[in-house]
């Protein structure tokens, strides 16, 4: 979740979100939660380091997320949507484990009591390496959280101080053996492209990545976020700025190193089993996101939360915490879909660039050039064309 | 008229005028034509604004600055494009007279409509910012003015300026046209000081008309604006004879007869007149729609008594620069061509044909008067018509032969004849610089890089210099006015007259992206800069063009020898790295955008070039830089 939300019309006064389409997708969660111990350099997360923010304690600020929920269900209901059991569930911040496995589960069975569980349910916590012990690991998976989404960035410790990430690395692989002992399934986040990383390091951090056994793996390329830290100190000339050639070529050496480790590639930053919640996100499924800042989409109605804790806080007693709503219609919904699957292996189905009245013509020099496939009536970006999915996109809707 | 004599009653500022003398109706004795001659920024408009007041044609009331210019562009700008004829009720010594003031561009691009307005005059107020000195545009207009007899009353302005130097440039003036400095009068046309007095003296000096009241009708025509409600408004100046509403009048050049429908002064609204006679000035309108049917130039007489012999008109103005004309979206094109139809009708001296580019696709390659001309219509057309359009860098007519003795007019550097050339001829300007002493040497530097050849230098006083070179007009078309102002630090003044064509060692320059031509990239230079010309414009080419997702050989050539190149890398990635829930809208909202700034891009083969580079790329160091600051 970036800083800046956009600009939106208000939330509607009779509390009401039609469906605005008629095929009805899975329907997910995720709750934000927007607790750091510590503001890495790079980070514009909608994330606060006091444990107190104003009248606000993080200790107690679960209970404002099951406002939010209980008000979500009235919502939903009232809206005409018909009853769908959560397929997923995410955590994410800020540092969702600096809350306490008993927060957790309150907010769960919130979640459960209100719109009840499919029974394979992928129920995801993002923790750092320093604030996951294997104790807290135990009570999390009692509580019934399935998989954990570790933020390592780097096994480089001088790529760590540059992101100013507090973590001993080694500290993961401990982690991640506890993970798999109860039955968690795991992934790492990886950040690559940081300024002063060698191929060389980024290649090794891949390579340790790959070899603890865990199932998934998402590599972002550093993007380094107006008004942080970090950018900065690239202002200034204290670090380098970042290089697409050289992110373009550890791209590589990330998919080369996964894929050999029996981590196939199947979006443009994961790799692994594929997550069945981020595939909620790429296929324009709905999803309610719970606390500050958190977006939504529920059937082309997308909405965001109020950024900030407090007035999410404020804003919620009064009714609801959105800060704005915007109504896609069906063309841009397709937009949407093209713009979101072409980033996946599975691709986007030919039906759809028929539908936005993208011709053949369009399609073939992609195809010619090889950054473009067609396969089972889908088309998919190429090992060639996957750094260059935004550029498609634009060609395929301008040309 | 009895609009005109309440208006002037109320007025306070009119201690002279009681009464206006009705048009038609005049003595010549008592009528007064003459035109202001100022440079662009001497404060023309304003004293013209005073001597509306103090005349009281104007009330205090409804007074607002540079009244009579009438385009959004002249106020915005500062500059008078189309000449306009106010008379002014003027009295001295009780006697009552008609002042005709005729106003006139000071631009260089616009001198041919200085010289129609001073035909149509007895005298010429010379007026110099008293801070600044005469300008070269202001003296070749002065000598113009000297050439056809016109009496000169020198007037400096802006005295009250802290940095006038009043005697000094006094003598200056006295210089120039002979007298003593006592004889220019001091004025500022801020305050109003001094503008009775010019007045007074304007009645004094300047000669009253002396046509032939009884002959047949001949009035010249020195004007010709289109209006989108009356159509076609003719300015005239009567010679000898009369002219009365509701007559017919014939156009002596093509013996076309039309209706007078409306006959009248400007005061400085139009007021319909019974007639006009011979020494006044004055407008026509007959419902034509075009101003080609209502030539400047021409005379008009009427057709029930016509005369026999037209007056001497004056010569056409030609077209000195040529620029291709786009619009970004090709679906306008229809638009612009009516735009510029509708342009032709108030400017005579706009052309333009059809033109297709490869890298462009259809459009106009219209011909202007100069840089300025090409400004105005550029942003006329965007403004009053809505379009958005890319100018190609501006180009001159050279005069081809090739070694078969076939010979090519060519105004578009891509039309360029191939095959073996015999000789290129291109056209040569006489140009004026006036420049403060301190400058000389840089002047002579810039006309040495721009091909001039040093005509002969004279001190117009203690410090002001007059510089005369022979320069291509391809040299000076594109920046030199620029440049020479940067150089000056604004002091250095241009003004330029055409002189011929000469041969020149000329090459064509092509551009080439990925080993195709670019025909709006193509450029005519001198051989010596070939070199220079062709690495500067790969070099910012490949600033101007965005990586691709395959690199992009930039090249320049001579024929078939490639002189520079450059190349645009290759992209490596363009995909945002992360794409969860909360980064869709804000994803969505940029690809918005980037399809909006693909609007912006030509495709040229497979390459993508912005717009702006088709005239950034030809442009000197200097001007992008400038550009870059804004």
């Amino acid at each position: 979740m970036s800083a800046s939300l956009p600009l939106g019309l208000p939330w509607p006064e009779s509390n009401l979100i039609p469906p605005r389409f008629d095929d009805l997708k899975t329907f997910h969660a995720y709750v934000h939660i927007p607790f750091c111990e510590f503001r890495c350099g790079y980070c514009d997360f909608n994330t606060y380091t006091a444990k107190e923010i104003g009248g606000l304690s993080q200790s107690s600020f679960h209970e404002s997320l099951i406002t939010e929920i209980e008000a979500s269900a009235k919502v939903i209901e009232n809206s005409g949507y018909a009853k769908r059991s959560l397929s997923t569930l995410f955590f994410g911040g800020g540092t969702p484990s600096l809350f306490t496995s008993n927060q957790i589960e309150q907010i769960m069975t919130s979640l459960k009591n209100h719109y009840g569980f499919l029974p394979d349910i992928e129920i995801t916590l993002e923790a750092n390496p320093e604030s996951a012990s294997p104790q807290y690991l135990e009570q999390l998976a009692a509580v019934g959280v399935n998989r954990i989404s570790l933020g390592v960035q780097s096994f480089d410790p001088k790529v760590l101080a540059t992101l100013e990430r507090v973590h001993d690395p080694d500290k993961v692989e401990p982690i991640l053996k506890a993970a798999a002992e109860l039955g968690l399934e795991s992934s790492l986040d990886l950040i690559y492209g940081a300024p002063n990383e060698s191929l060389d390091s980024w290649r090794r951090t891949a390579e340790i990545a790959a070899s603890m056994g865990t199932g998934h793996v998402s590599a972002y390329s550093l993007i380094v976020e107006p008004g942080t830290k970090l950018a900065r100190q690239i202002k200034v000339g204290e670090l380098p700025a970042t290089d697409d050639d050289l992110d373009a070529e550890k791209f590589e050496i990330a998919d080369q190193v996964f894929q050999a480790n029996g981590l196939p590639w199947y979006e443009v930053a994961n790799w692994g089993k594929p997550s069945k919640h981020n595939h909620a996100y790429w296929g324009s499924a709905d999803w309610w996101g719970f606390g500050p800042g958190a977006h939504s989409h529920l059937s082309g109605n997308r909405f965001w939360n109020t950024k900030h804790p407090l007035s999410y806080q404020k804003q919620l007693a009064n009714g609801s915490p959105v800060a704005g709503i915007e109504y896609i219609d069906a063309r841009t919904n397709l937009e949407e879909r093209l713009m979101l699957e072409l980033r996946t292996s599975t691709g986007i189905p030919l039906k759809v660039l028929a539908e936005l009245g993208i011709l053949e013509s369009t399609i073939d020099p992609f195809v010619l050039d090889g950054s473009l496939k067609i396969e089972n009536q889908n088309l998919a970006v190429t090992a060639s064309g996957r750094l260059f999915v935004d550029r498609i996109v634009l060609q395929l809707l301008t040309n | 008229m009895a609009k005109l004599h309440s208006s002037i009653n109320e007025v306070y500022l009119s201690p002279r005028a009681r009464s206006a003398l009705e048009p038609s109706l005049t003595d010549q004795d008592q009528i007064r034509n003459f035109c202001i001659i100022a440079h662009i920024d001497h404060g023309k408009s304003t004293l013209a604004d005073r001597m509306l007041q103090l005349t009281g044609i104007v009330e205090d009331r409804q007074m607002r600055a540079q009244y009579l210019d009438r385009m959004d562009i002249e106020r915005e700008r500062g500059i008078t494009i189309k000449s306009q004829a106010v008379r002014l009720p003027w009295e001295l010594d009780n006697k009552t007279f008609a002042l005709n003031m005729i106003d006139t561009p000071g631009h260089v691009d616009f001198t041919y409509e200085v010289s129609r307005s001073l035909a149509a005059c007895e005298g010429a107020v010379l007026l110099v910012d008293a801070a600044q000195g005469i300008e070269a545009q202001t003296l070749a207009n002065l000598y113009l003015a000297m050439e056809n007899d016109l009496e000169i009353i020198p007037v400096l302005n802006k005295i009250d300026l802290p940095a006038a130097q009043t005697e000094k440039y006094a003598e200056e003036l006295a210089n120039l046209i002979g007298g003593s400095p006592d004889d220019c009068l001091r004025v500022s046309g801020k305050t109003g000081v001094g503008v009775e007095e010019l007045l007074d003296r304007i009645v004094q000096r300047v000669p009253a008309p002396t046509g032939d009241i009884n002959a047949p009708a001949r009035a010249m025509i020195f004007d010709s604006v289109y209006d989108s409600y009356r159509g076609v408004v003719t300015y005239v100046r009567m010679i000898d004879g009369r002219l009365s509403s509701r007559e017919q009048i014939q156009m002596m050049s093509t013996r076309a007869v039309h209706e007078l429908l409306e006959i009248g002064v400007i005061s400085p609204e139009p007021v319909v007149t019974k007639g006009l006679a011979a020494g006044e000035v004055g407008y026509l309108i007959t419902g034509v729609k075009d101003v080609r049917l209502s030539k400047v130039g021409d005379t008009v007489t009427t057709k029930d008594k016509p005369a026999t012999l037209s007056l001497k008109g004056y010569a056409e103005p030609k077209p000195m620069v040529f620029s291709g004309i786009y619009p970004i979206d090709g679906s306008d094109y229809p638009n612009l061509r009516e735009a510029l139809d509708k342009l032709r009708l108030s400017d005579a001296s706009l052309v333009y044909e059809p033109e297709t580019s490869a890298a462009l696709g259809f459009g106009f390659r219209c011909g202007f008067l100069g840089l300025l001309h090409l400004e105005i219509i550029t942003e006329r057309l965007e403004r009053e018509f809505n379009l958005s359009l890319i100018a190609t860098a501006p180009s001159v007519v050279y005069q081809v032969t090739r070694e078969d003795n076939t010979e090519f007019i060519v105004t578009n550097p891509s039309e360029f004849p191939e095959g073996k050339i015999k000789v290129v001829k291109e056209p040569i300007v006489k140009a004026t610089i006036l420049s403060p002493k301190d400058y000389v040497g840089t002047i002579m530097d810039l006309c040495q890089t721009r091909r001039g050849t040093m005509i002969d230098m004279q001190y117009l006083g203690e410090d002001r210099v007059q510089l005369r070179y022979q320069l291509p007009l391809a040299e000076i078309v594109f920046d030199f006015f620029d440049q020479l102002k940067s150089k000056t630090q604004g002091y250095g003044s241009l003004d330029y007259e055409e002189a011929g064509y000469l041969p020149g060692d000329l090459v064509k320059v092509d551009l080439l992206l990925q080993g195709e031509k670019v025909d709006a990239f193509s450029s005519i230079v001198h051989k010596d800069k070939a070199y220079g010309h062709g690495t500067k414009i790969t070099a910012k080419l490949r600033e101007l063009i965005p990586r691709q997702q395959f690199e992009v050989p930039i090249q320049a050539a001579v024929g078939s020898r490639i002189i520079a190149r450059e190349s645009v890398r290759a992209v490596r990635k363009d995909v945002l790295a992360k794409c969860y829930g909360g980064d869709i809208s804000r994803k969505r909202k940029l690809l918005e955008k980037q399809k909006e700034g693909k609007k912006r891009m030509k495709m040229v083969g497979r390459v993508e070039v912005p717009q702006d580079a088709f005239i950034k790329a030809l442009s000197s160091d200097e001007t992008s830089s400038t550009e870059k600051k804004k």
